[in-house]
């Protein structure tokens, strides 16, 4: 045991040195971290930055290729998530490692007992995780099936997974990503609750707010590098933000431009669903080149069908879609493409890319079949890779290379990806669903800055969005969407926040105080 | 007679219920291995070849002059062998599962007639054993050992699966290996135990063919049981309890198919009846596997620091 060091408490942990390379990338470089004990760590990062890596270097699935790692000053034999497990280290990760077909206390008792036992002494184990349950508030059924509880729950049985086995240094990945809000105050208030009792905790996230209600100490990692470590008192969002992604972060600013001719023009369009509910009611709308139009609405009320329609996926039962000043009259996704329409879907994993297949062949999804990159239907690797290479170091993709499975990059890597694909052609229509949902901030305002570069270019951009702050600093007018339909648009610099919740939750009455009389006649006329 | 009056009269013979435990043993050994197997996360094709093995090794040991019980071992034992081969490949290594133990069947059974034809070259007759004995019991027990055995086993398998912590291991690496790992198991190894295991029991399937059933070794003697023990692991929605009840289900229709061909007395082709075990599994499969859940990593194979 190493002595309390003067002042502070005992170090738990002490990681020294830490590198780690996957292939040409470089996760982690040269890191070194100590913990103590009672003492809430925030790792706080970009996506990408190397955050998971490192811990699970320290919880042994990974192996380090340079550093040592001390855990209660011995030693820790690398690469065995058993030696860190008796360590007292216990790890909840990012995406959930418990059986859906087998019980909570299954799940928790598994390898805690020797293997060769005749029995296993479930109700000691029941009695175990009952008491350990009452003792920090965390609820839990033993015997339901982990296929059938709720995320808040599954998480409070993989915490419970960890004190189970007397855990002394608990890491949190990323634990509120999947929480509602008021399920990330009690987590909160059981790490308190966990402190007190004399725990360390790592706490991973990316999110800024989360850092100041629940850490002591904060440490930045960016690029694989531990950039800062700090008193989570002493520091101040700004300064985080700017050590997070390397430079200071401006909130978008769009330079005034005068909108061109209509790129986009939708006229009287309305799409029913399988069950005749109108999709979409009598929509018309108009997308100018140098503009961005915002769609603001709580989801549900025709933003998809409106994706749907502007990608080519579905067709208006009536009413007219023209791009660039021709009707449409059978789009499909291809001829989309083909008539200049490039999309960043709403689901990257699901409608954005194929997590199995390479880089570059998600690159060129939208138009292998373009003489560049195939001959006589033979694909042009060559071709295709060097193109990827070039899009990759444009957009800032950090990837191994062109030949990476899409899957292994990180999410905001993958969005970065699908800009690429989808900015690379110089556009005419940009469709953005919900472009930014789950970035961190660094790839929001990437995200941003390459949507504004693109209407100086000459695109327009039709944002569609739940983050009313992202449409008021993005669009150049503002829509609301409810029960598919549409407002008139309304001049950014004209609208308030709390004017566009009132139209999301179906107050039009307020259009009166927002347009002047003319227009509203006209807006109302569809 | 009637039709209805001819199959009472053979459910109600002690004669066919001795037939149908019997015809249901090697179903039994061979759907409670491959249901190790799969537990454990691996599926195992070279079932096939494994029971042709267990049947040639035991009996070539008992022929060489070993008693009935030490061929059971041998041929548990080859069964073990044949069950690392498939596990070395699939588990470390992570081959297709499919492709690795349909080849694992190819080489036991060309193992198996190898090994049999080199000690024996020109054997016209196949030479035989002493088999084991029915015990003296009145009726339907009146089966031999290895059929009183397997039926333990079933109890047996049960408890581990479901009441010890390498059970409970076993289940766990074969619904979500990377928890597993996380709870300090060493995958590989459980997996790697597991297959053998199951191997040894589908080998000890062969060995009863060879050793109590009929008192030689023929080519082709297993003749697709390993198959139906694959569907019937499906059939049982992989519990053991359940494993059993598809084998005697199946062995009620094999057997009776049996004596129906005989009192049929020709009128209609022997092959129809031939078929009618293998149609009602198939049936019976549509009706329950449906709702069957499955060890969600079946199939798939682990590498550690992958994601
Ligand atoms: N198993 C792996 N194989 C290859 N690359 C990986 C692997 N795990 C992570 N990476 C890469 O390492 C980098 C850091 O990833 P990660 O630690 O998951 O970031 P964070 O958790 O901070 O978002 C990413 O670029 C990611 O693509
Ligand atoms: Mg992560």
């Amino acid at each position: 045991m190493s002595s309390p060091l003067k002042g502070g408490p005992e170090v738990v942990l002490r990681l020294a040195g830490i590198s780690k390379r996957f292939g040409p990338l470089l996760a982690n470089d040269d890191i070194s971290l100590t913990l103590r004990a009672g003492e809430v760590l925030a790792l706080l990062g970009e996506n990408g930055a190397g955050k998971t890596t490192l811990m699970n270097i320290l919880f042994g699935h990974y192996v380090a290729d340079e550093g040592t790692i001390e855990a209660f000053g011995r030693p820790l034999p690398p690469g065995s998530p058993r030696a860190a497990l008796e360590a007292g280290i216990g790890m909840v990760h990012q995406h959930f490692t418990l059986a859906d077909n087998l019980s909570v206390l299954d799940n928790i008792a598994v390898g805690t007992e020797s293997l060769w036992r005749w029995r296993s002494d479930r109700s000691a184990a029941r009695r175990r995780l009952l008491d350990l349950s009452q003792r920090f508030g965390l609820e839990v059924r033993p015997d339901a099936l982990v296929g059938d509880l709720s995320v808040g729950e599954r998480q409070r049985a993989e915490i419970l997974k960890a004190l189970y086995r007397d855990a002394r240094i608990l890491i949190l990945d990323e634990p509120t990503a999947v929480l509602t809000p008021q399920e990330s105050a009690g987590l909160f208030e059981t790490l308190r609750k966990l402190t007190a009792d004399g725990l360390a905790v790592v706490f991973i996230s990316h999110k800024m707010n989360e850092v100041f209600a629940a850490s002591d100490t904060v440490a930045v990692l960016r690029a694989g590098k531990l950039v800062a470590t700090h008193a989570t008192a002493s520091t101040d969002r700004a300064k985080l933000a700017e050590l997070m992604v390397g430079r200071s972060v401006k909130p978008p600013a769009p330079t005034p431009l005068s909108p061109g001719e209509p790129v986009l023009e939708l006229a009287g369009v309305t799409v029913a669903s399988d069950h005749g509910r109108p999709l979409l009611d009598g929509v018309d709308l108009t997308v100018r080149r140098h503009q961005v139009v915002g769609i603001a609405g709580v989801s549900g009320n025709g933003q998809t069908a409106l994706a749907e329609l502007v990608s080519g996926l579905i067709r208006p039962d009536s009413g007219r879609l023209s791009l660039k000043g021709s009707v449409v009259e059978h789009g499909d996704p291809a001829d989309m493409v083909r008539r200049g329409v490039a999309r960043i879907p709403e689901d990257r994993h699901s409608a954005g890319l194929v997590g199995a297949m390479a880089v570059w062949e998600n690159l060129i999804a939208e138009r292998y079949h373009d003489h560049a990159f195939s001959r006589f239907g033979v694909l042009r690797r060559g071709a295709a890779r060097s193109y990827a290479r070039k899009v990759i170091e444009e957009f800032d993709v950090r990837c191994p290379g062109p030949d990476a499975r899409t899957q292994l990059l990180s999410g905001g890597n993958m969005q970065k990806l699908i800009l690429g694909r989808t900015l690379a052609h110089g556009p005419d229509l940009i469709l953005a669903s919900q472009p930014t949902r789950g970035l961190d901030i660094g790839a929001v305002s990437y995200v941003h800055s390459r949507l504004l570069d693109a209407r100086s270019a000459g695109a327009g951009v039709l944002l569609i969005s739940e983050d009313l702050d992202e449409i008021l600093a993005l669009a150049d007018c503002v829509t609301v969407a409810y029960h598919g339909r549409l407002t008139p648009l309304l001049p950014h610099d004209r609208v308030s926040v709390s004017q566009l919740g009132l139209l999301m939750a179906g107050h039009w009455d307020i259009l009166r105080d927002i347009l002047p009389e003319t227009q509203l006649e006209h807006g109302d006329a569809a | 007679m009637d039709f209805l009056s001819i199959i009472l009269d053979i459910l109600l013979s002690a004669a066919f219920w001795t037939a149908v435990l019997r015809i249901a043993t090697p179903y039994v050994l061979g759907t409670l291995g491959e249901l190790l197997c799969e537990r454990a996360g691996v599926l195992n094709l070279g079932i096939e070849g494994i029971m042709t093995l267990g049947a040639m090794a035991g009996w070539m040991a008992v022929y060489q002059g070993a008693d009935l019980w030490t061929g059971v071992l041998v041929a548990a034992a080859c069964g073990a062998l044949l069950g690392l081969l498939h596990a070395a490949l699939t588990v470390p290594l992570g081959l297709s599962q499919h492709v690795t133990g349909i080849g694992v069947t190819l080489l036991g059974t060309s193992l198996s007639y190898f090994v049999y034809r080199l000690v024996l070259p020109q054997a016209s007759t196949p030479p035989t054993i002493e088999p084991f004995q029915p015990l003296a019991l009145p009726g339907a027990l009146a089966q031999t050992p290895l059929t009183y055995l397997a039926f333990l086993l079933v109890a047996v398998v049960a408890y581990v699966l479901y009441r010890t912590p390498v059970g409970l291991a076993v289940r766990m690496v074969g619904e979500n290996p990377a928890a597993a790992e996380a709870q300090g198991l060493n995958v590989t190894a459980i997996r790697v135990g597991a297959v053998m295991a199951g191997s040894a029991l589908m080998a000890l399937a062969g060995a009863f063919l060879t050793l109590s059933a009929f008192n030689a070794f023929f080519f082709n003697m297993v003749n697709g049981r390993g198959w139906i023990c694959i569907a019937l692991v499906v059939f049982a929605s992989w519990r053991p309890g359940k494993a059993m009840l598809g084998a005697l289900l199946f062995a009620v229709f094999d057997a009776l198919q049996l004596r129906l061909q005989q009192a049929s007395g020709g009128v209609l082709p022997y092959q129809l009846f031939l078929m009618m075990p293998y149609l009602l599994s198939i049936l019976a499969l549509v009706l329950v596997a449906r709702r069957a859940s499955y060890p969600r990593a079946l199939m798939i194979p682990y590498r550690k620091g992958e994601r």
